[in-house]
């Protein structure tokens, strides 16, 4: 711990705070000191608390020192690497970084190197390192495979890792671990620190900054925590983990003799002021499905007007495309509204960023795209259209506004449908209580690790024994067993089959020495053209077409580029439909070459086709349980808006409000058909995969299933067979329909022909670098050496079922698109709560799951089912 | 889904050019006064192809277009199989095929008039491989080649792997078919990795251009299609 601020801090650095007349904060300081101590740390910060620059500190001041003790001297290697999870992150964090090393006269020299960086640029780097280079987790990888990584990295001293908690959730996090666990490697002095919001589990993130090594007990305990409150201005530092003999502290565990895996230090800082958020409350009553949100967006667009710069974030791109056009419709006072998505051309996005900054902006519609850390200057308000889905990230959305973390944020939730009610007021007590909700801790994927291997084989030959050893040290791979590691390493060398039919085209070969080298210069090609682990859905252009002049009626694709759709939604448009995209409402024409050809619609026509893409976010397990609770407990519902409150009673006269544990099973015959509806309220990806098992064992039951839907509370499935009067017959018929043997033999006949499955393969193939990317353009030169996925699917699955990239396309099924994992959690919650009750017609409840019917898609992998029914209407024809 | 679908249904027959032809489950076309089984696009040794390039496929596609082909075979037992054309993914392809592969393939040959007919994949055949080679044939009132001639008469080509996509209600399948006229047939491939062609590319409109009606490969059966049913991809 410091002793005092003023060692620490070189005089130029303190008078450059005093000029600004700021104070160093408590943690800044604290992160000086254990940089120099050699400690790793991660520091859990709410948004404004300086987060950025206390991670950057210990290098300036290192720096700053060597520079001052020779100042002829030149690094050979990096001084700081600094990864980002988004390219804009890096780019901005490396502005705010210049203004405090230009304002103090210091001679470091810092770059950014994303994938826009043009070549030469890159070359530069890496003969002539700056001292600090901000990079993302793909560029690492990159920079690792090279020949020179050694020579680039071997004096690395320090590593900042920003938005820790957003990158460690996903496959990326595994590519960075990995990464990390080279550098450490490469340079042992080096230290890391971890930037986070606040998180559930912070030794997942501790775990992650440190390698993964059972160090010996070391002597006199493990880390003691300790309050250090009431110290520094503002910024109260919460735990403190003390400072140990050996760099990384290891918390031992009660028992004698046993050793738990090595931490880095943690700096906690509690949040500043309380964030002042709210529900808007409609006097109207919402609809009971339905995610626009439409009767809410005069309201939204008044508080617009009433803020200097408000950030407005919904759940999807659709909902961005309608709440943008619903705002425009409105704006009477020609009010800067901007809109921002993932899909839009990167030259517009960066238009709306740089006019946000500049402060010209005075709202912003959203994705998640803006969900991170990036500074967007003086965001006064956040309005939260739709479900919040989590805990966590609500408040990361909330601390969007009001960079200073001494004043309150103002956020609003704007539930759009009346279940989202209830949702808004779980997400309001979890914020209220600090509550949080981040997701479990990664098991490295294998697709991640073979990418891994053959970018190392890249870099310089490697002893199995030894990478083995480097990479169990990354913490989503410290349990990596030998066996599924030589799986891996046989995968990348010949594709890792029990037929051994490659070994002559081998990529990675294993010499007499022990040493596993690649081929050659080719394949190190193919792996720099294929690294990363983001394979997002096949992209397809949207062109603006416009009217052929010779031939009049035609549209010639000679309009710019709009912006970028999903393949598969353009797969369901027919010429003539009219959607909504970059904040137009724009016709489809046809399919041109590499582009979705598309016209603008005529003034007042409306979008026919609603959407392209449902809830992104499942529901949340911790939101998910709160919701139930409200829901049981009548006491609580006096919280609730009077609307709510009616409903609920209405559900309560005409069927049952279930408890917390519950599962209700409402059966109902409409329209000639029975019904059933059930609420879990486990997220609509569990709820989909629970759905299509349900209807396959509906279907040996001959209940004649025709159908489900599902949304993030429940599902109702429909059929011609009489579920009520089966129940009746046989008591126990539901158990046995939900028991958990859904999930043995069922599941894996289904996943034989799922879709979803299909996919979740499709991009563990990609990572792992079974087949290349697939890049724009290439469609049609590349036709010969293109290869269906599905196809391959289908030939692995029949003849090497437990093939290192089945069992990798599994385990993300079980946390991904399927969720299975909270499938089985689910099941096993119900087991003997099922309550059954048979209805005349919907309930209250059951109406909101309902409505989804016609406005989601009717799920069914089965072919022969829609062929059927295509081929009907070939027989209508002929009959007519 | 509904329980009419669930006896298998392994053929349909269908006129072609005044002869009966049968179009079969596996995606093979039987003329039974020929007695006569068709096969096309084979595309064997397609994932050692690749794995030459570094993309390891799993290596068992030979394996699984044979097992489809024997089916067919033992169906029909036909006097007469012609393969039309892209049997081999590569000229590399019948060097590569392996033992156990090279012995199913003899066996399934054997007691037959093999007919290999090149295409481009596979222009030139090795004779180890068996059976004869000829560029085109004629077959009662039909021509057996790869590549669809454009304005010939009544035909049986591959080539062009065919596939149909059916949009029900926001539920897409896209499965390999046969597309017919009555006059023409164009056979879907019957290669476990070869890819497909929509049928609504603008390739096939002149070579059909009265229309055509599909014919999808289901899990269970057969369908008819009517082309105004399929949709792009």
């Amino acid at each position: 711990m410091p002793k005092s601020s003023v060692p620490i801090l070189p005089k130029v650095f303190r008078d450059w705070f005093k000029s600004r007349g700021w104070e160093p904060r408590a943690h800044q300081l604290e992160l000086a000191t254990k940089a120099r101590e050699g400690r790793s740390v991660l520091l859990v910060a709410p948004t404004g608390a300086g987060k950025t620059l206390a991670g950057f500190l210990p290098s300036l001041i290192d720096l700053a020192e060597e520079r001052q003790a020779s100042p002829k001297k030149t690094r050979s290697s990096l001084h700081t690497l600094y990864i980002s999870p988004l390219k804009a992150l890096a780019t901005d964090v490396a502005r705010n970084l210049e203004a405090p090393v230009q304002e103090m006269g210091l001679p470091i020299r810092i770059e950014t190197r994303t994938g826009d960086t043009p070549a030469h640029k890159r070359a530069r780097q890496i003969e002539r390192p700056p001292d600090i280079l901000l990079t993302t987790p793909e560029q690492l990888a990159l920079l690792l495979a090279h020949r020179e990584a050694g020579e680039l990295f071997k004096g690395l001293r320090r590593v900042v890792l920003d938005e820790l908690h957003s990158l460690v959730t996903s496959k990326r996090g595994d590519l960075l671990a990995l990464g990390l666990a080279r550098l450490f490697s490469i340079a042992p002095d080096l230290t890391a620190v971890g930037l986070s919001a606040t998180v559930r589990e912070p030794d997942e993130l501790r775990k992650f900054l440190v390698p993964q090594r059972s160090l010996p007990s070391p002597r006199g305990g493990g880390s003691e925590r300790v309050s250090a409150s009431g110290w520094g201005d503002s910024a109260t530092l919460g735990e403190v983990a003390l400072p140990t003999p050996s760099r990384a502290s290891s918390a031992t565990s009660p028992l004698k003799g046993e050793v738990e895996l090595p931490l880095a230090d943690l700096v906690v800082v509690e949040g500043g002021a309380k964030p002042d958020i709210r529900m808007l409350d409609l006097k109207e009553a919402l609809p009971l499905a339905g995610h626009t949100a439409a009767l809410s967006m005069p309201a939204v667009y008044d508080l617009i007007r009433k803020h200097k710069t408000t950030l407005v974030f919904v759940n999807t791109r659709m909902q961005a495309e309608y709440t943008f056009q619903e705002l425009w419709n409105l704006n009477d006072d020609s009010l800067a509204i901007a809109l921002h998505h993932g899909s839009l051309d990167v030259s517009q996005r960066r238009r709306v960023e740089e006019a946000m900054t500049a402060g010209k902006l005075r709202a912003v519609v959203c994705t998640a795209t803006l969900d991170l850390g990036i500074d967007w200057g003086d965001v006064d308000l956040v309005v939260n259209v739709g479900a919040p889905k989590g805990a966590s990230r609500i408040m990361q959305r909330i601390g969007r506004s009001n960079h200073r973390m001494d004043e309150p944020s103002k956020a609003y939730l704007v539930p759009a449908n009346r279940f989202e009610i209830l949702e808004c007021r779980a997400a309001l007590d979890a914020v209220h209580e600090a509550a949080q909700d981040t997701p479990d801790a990664r098991i490295g994927g294998l697709d991640v690790l073979c990418q891994h291997i053959l970018g190392m084989a890249c870099a310089d030959p490697f002893r199995p024994e030894d990478l083995y050893e480097e990479i169990r040290s990354a913490a989503p791979y410290a349990g990596l067993s030998w066996e599924d590691f030589e799986a891996c390493v046989a995968f990348v060398a010949t594709g890792g089959y029990a037929l051994r039919a490659y070994e002559r085209f081998a990529k990675i070969v294993k010499g007499k020495d022990g040493f596993w080298r690649v081929r050659d210069a080719r394949v190190a090609q193919q792996y720099r053209m294929n690294v990363g682990t983001i394979v997002e859905a096949t992209m397809i252009k949207v062109r603006l077409g416009r009217t052929s002049r010779s031939r009049p009626g035609t549209v010639v694709p000679r309009g710019k580029i709009l912006g970028e759709i999903e393949e598969y939604f353009a797969e369901t448009l027919t010429p003539g439909d009219t959607f909504l995209f970059a904040g137009e409402v724009l016709k489809f024409e046809g399919l041109a070459e590499d582009a979705v050809l598309v016209t603008r619609a005529n003034p007042g026509t409306d979008p026919k086709i609603p959407s392209y893409e449902g809830g992104k976010f499942p529901l949340s397990t911790f939101l998910a349980a709160r919701v139930r609770e409200i829901l049981a407990d009548p006491f609580e519902w006096d919280r609730l808006p009077r609307q709510l409150t009616e409903y609920l009673l209405q559900q309560r006269r005409r069927s049952i409000v279930p408890g917390p544990r519950d599962l209700l099973v409402e059966t109902f015959p409409r329209g000639g058909r029975f019904y059933m509806t059930c609420f879990p309220f486990e997220g609509r990806l569990a709820h989909q995969t629970l759905g299509m098992l349900l209807t396959r064992r509906l279907e040996r039951a001959r209940l004649k299933p025709l159908g489900f839907v599902a949304n993030d509370y429940g599902l109702a499935v429909w059929g011609n067979g009489d579920i009520a009067a089966r129940v009746g017959r046989e008591p126990g018929f539901l158990d046995e329909l939900f028991s958990e043997d859904m999930l043995g033999d069922d599941l894996e006949d289904w996943l034989a022909e799922a879709a979803l499955m299909k996919r979740t393969f499709r991009h563990c193939a990609v990572i792992a670098g079974l087949i290349e990317r697939r890049f724009p353009g290439q469609e049609k030169t590349q036709r010969q050496v293109t290869i269906s996925t599905d196809l391959v699917y289908d030939v692995l699955r029949k003849h090497e079922p437990d093939h290192v990239l089945l069992r990798a396309a599994r385990a993300d099924a079980a946390t991904g698109l399927l969720d299975v994992k909270r499938l089985g959690m689910l099941l096993q919650r119900i087991r003997g709560r099922i309550i059954h009750k048979p209805l005349d017609r919907v309930s209250p409840l059951g109406v909101s799951v309902m409505l989804e019917i016609g406005r989601e898609r009717v799920y069914s992998d089965d072919a022969d089912e829609i062929l059927a029914e295509a081929e009907a209407a070939l027989l209508d024809e002929a009959l007519a | 889904m509904t329980a009419l679908l669930k006896n298998k249904q392994t053929t349909t027959e269908i006129g072609l050019s005044g002869q009966a032809a049968v179009l079969d489950l596996t995606g093979g076309l039987y003329l039974p006064d020929e007695d006569a089984l068709l096969v096309a696009d084979l595309h064997f040794e397609k994932g050692s192809s690749f794995a030459r390039r570094g993309m390891m496929l799993p290596p068992y596609d030979t394996r699984e277009t044979l097992k489809a082909l024997r089916e067919a075979v033992y169906r029909f037992d036909p006097r007469v199989v012609v393969a039309l054309g892209d049997s081999f993914h590569d000229v590399g392809g019948p060097e590569r095929l392996g033992d156990e592969e090279r012995a199913t393939l003899s066996e399934v040959q054997k007691g037959r008039d093999w007919i290999w007919i090149p295409g481009n994949h596979d222009h030139s055949l090795p004779e180890s491989i068996g059976g004869r080679v000829l560029s085109e044939m004629t077959m009662g009132a039909l021509v057996l080649r790869h590549e669809p001639l454009e304005g010939a008469g009544a035909e049986v080509a591959g080539h062009l792997h065919p596939v149909g996509k059916v949009v029900m209600r926001g539920r897409a399948t896209r499965r390999r078919c046969f597309l017919t006229d009555g006059q023409r047939c164009i056979m879907p491939a019957l290669g476990a990795y070869a890819g497909g062609l929509n049928a609504c590319d603008a390739a096939f409109k002149p070579l059909f251009p009265k229309g055509f009606t599909a014919y999808l490969i289901g899990t269970e059966r057969i369908f008819a299609i009517a082309r105004s049913m399929l949709c792009r991809d």
